[in-house]
């Protein structure tokens, strides 16, 4: 009777150690399959450097880009402040780590204006400005929401897409910052691009 | 015992935390309503918005309305709301003005309600200071001076 039970047991905990098993292996399975959803894509815009900026030639270095407009009264200007107090504090490790600003509205935002705009912060930081059409295609591409929002004294504000995204060396979706993120983990979200993006 | 230390303790550092954040600021009465430290962060170069904030306190028995905001340096002041939900940020007017219910504090503040600056005529720049006129409904209107202060300081104020 006693090895009866004994042999039960035994069968319980191989059991159990075959489900757990399996359970990991299927997780590391499930960890390795590539996302459904791509973000981001190749673009062509002009930039407040006076080129064309063409993604296909970052390949090899590391990227990050966002999205917003400069009649932003607070998330845009707050966002280029951190990513300028982050480059700053990475100093030379992100010497190369270039940083695109893509207006979402090119109608008020022209390269000019972007670039006096733009003065305020880190020169890494690049701004972008795309046509209404090209403004279409990237933010298809990087699944950014934007739209124009009227306001009562007959002008408009723009609501979109706060995310900084992180883009590696190949030009693929590696990571966000998100804008009600702490200093350090935008610090280590960066460095981590740097190290394997 | 030990616990009435503690929370002697406690309530002593969240004084002093408070006094020493806003040790820089400064009040405004109209009526029944405080109206504390109004400030706003430098914009960047060129910007033609800028974003207000600041705190109002209704001592008063009956619900108020902060109905216009007016400056001299812009053309245009709204009060608006923010709020960013699934990464997108998105901002509305505040039809009909900002209630302040009797007893209460509304603050505007980063990331939330702003008084947004539009059609800015010059750039408030850092360490100075602007004169505007809030007009609440029922206390009247109010001459108020926001500082202006370093960008980024509003994670600063939050961290209180």
């Amino acid at each position: 009777m006693l090895r009866v039970l004994r042999i039960l047991l035994w069968a319980l905990v191989v059991t159990g150690l075959a489900g757990v098993g399996t359970y990991f292996y299927l997780g590391q399975q499930k960890g390795a399959v590539q996302p459904l959803v791509t973000i981001g894509g190749p673009f062509k815009l002009a930039a407040t450097t006076g080129e064309t900026i063409d993604s296909t030639g970052l390949k090899g270095e590391p990227f990050a880009v966002f999205f917003g407009f400069t009649h932003c009264p607070e998330v845009c200007p707050t966002t280029l402040y951190e990513m300028s107090s982050t480059l700053g504090k990475l100093g030379d490790e992100a010497k190369n780590l270039r940083v695109y600003f893509v207006t979402v509205d090119p109608e008020r935002d022209t390269l000019d204006f972007m670039k006096s705009y733009l003065t305020s912060f880190d020169p890494r930081i690049i701004g972008l400005r795309p046509s209404a059409d090209e403004l279409a295609q990237i933010a298809k591409a990087y699944r950014v929401f934007y739209e124009r929002v009227p306001t009562s004294d007959g002008g408009y504000t723009m609501n979109h897409t706060a995310l900084v995204y992180l883009m590696d060396r190949e030009g693929r979706f590696f990571g966000t910052l998100d804008y009600e993120e702490k200093p350090e983990m935008r610090l280590t979200k960066l460095k981590r691009l740097l190290k394997e993006g | 015992m030990k616990f009435v230390r503690e929370i002697i303790v406690a309530v002593a550092l969240t004084v002093a935390a408070f006094t020493s954040s806003v040790a820089h600021a400064h009040d405004y009465k109209v009526g029944s309503l405080v109206i504390n430290h109004p400030w706003t962060p430098e914009p960047p170069m060129g910007a033609k918005v800028a974003a207000g904030f600041l705190k109002i306190t209704n001592e008063g028995s009956a619900d108020d309305r902060l109905v216009s905001v007016t400056t001299e340096i812009a053309g245009n002041a709204q009060v608006h709301g923010m709020k960013v939900e699934n990464g997108v940020m998105s901002m509305f007017e505040i039809a009909g003005g900002l209630v302040i219910p009797a007893g209460q504090t509304v603050e505007l503040k980063s990331k939330s309600n702003h008084v947004m600056f539009m059609d800015l005529k010059q750039r408030p720049t850092k360490d100075t200071r602007f004169k505007a006129t809030l007009t609440f409904e029922k206390a009247g209107p109010v001459a108020v001076e926001f500082k202006v202060e370093p960008m980024g300081a509003g994670h600063e104020h939050e961290g209180m």
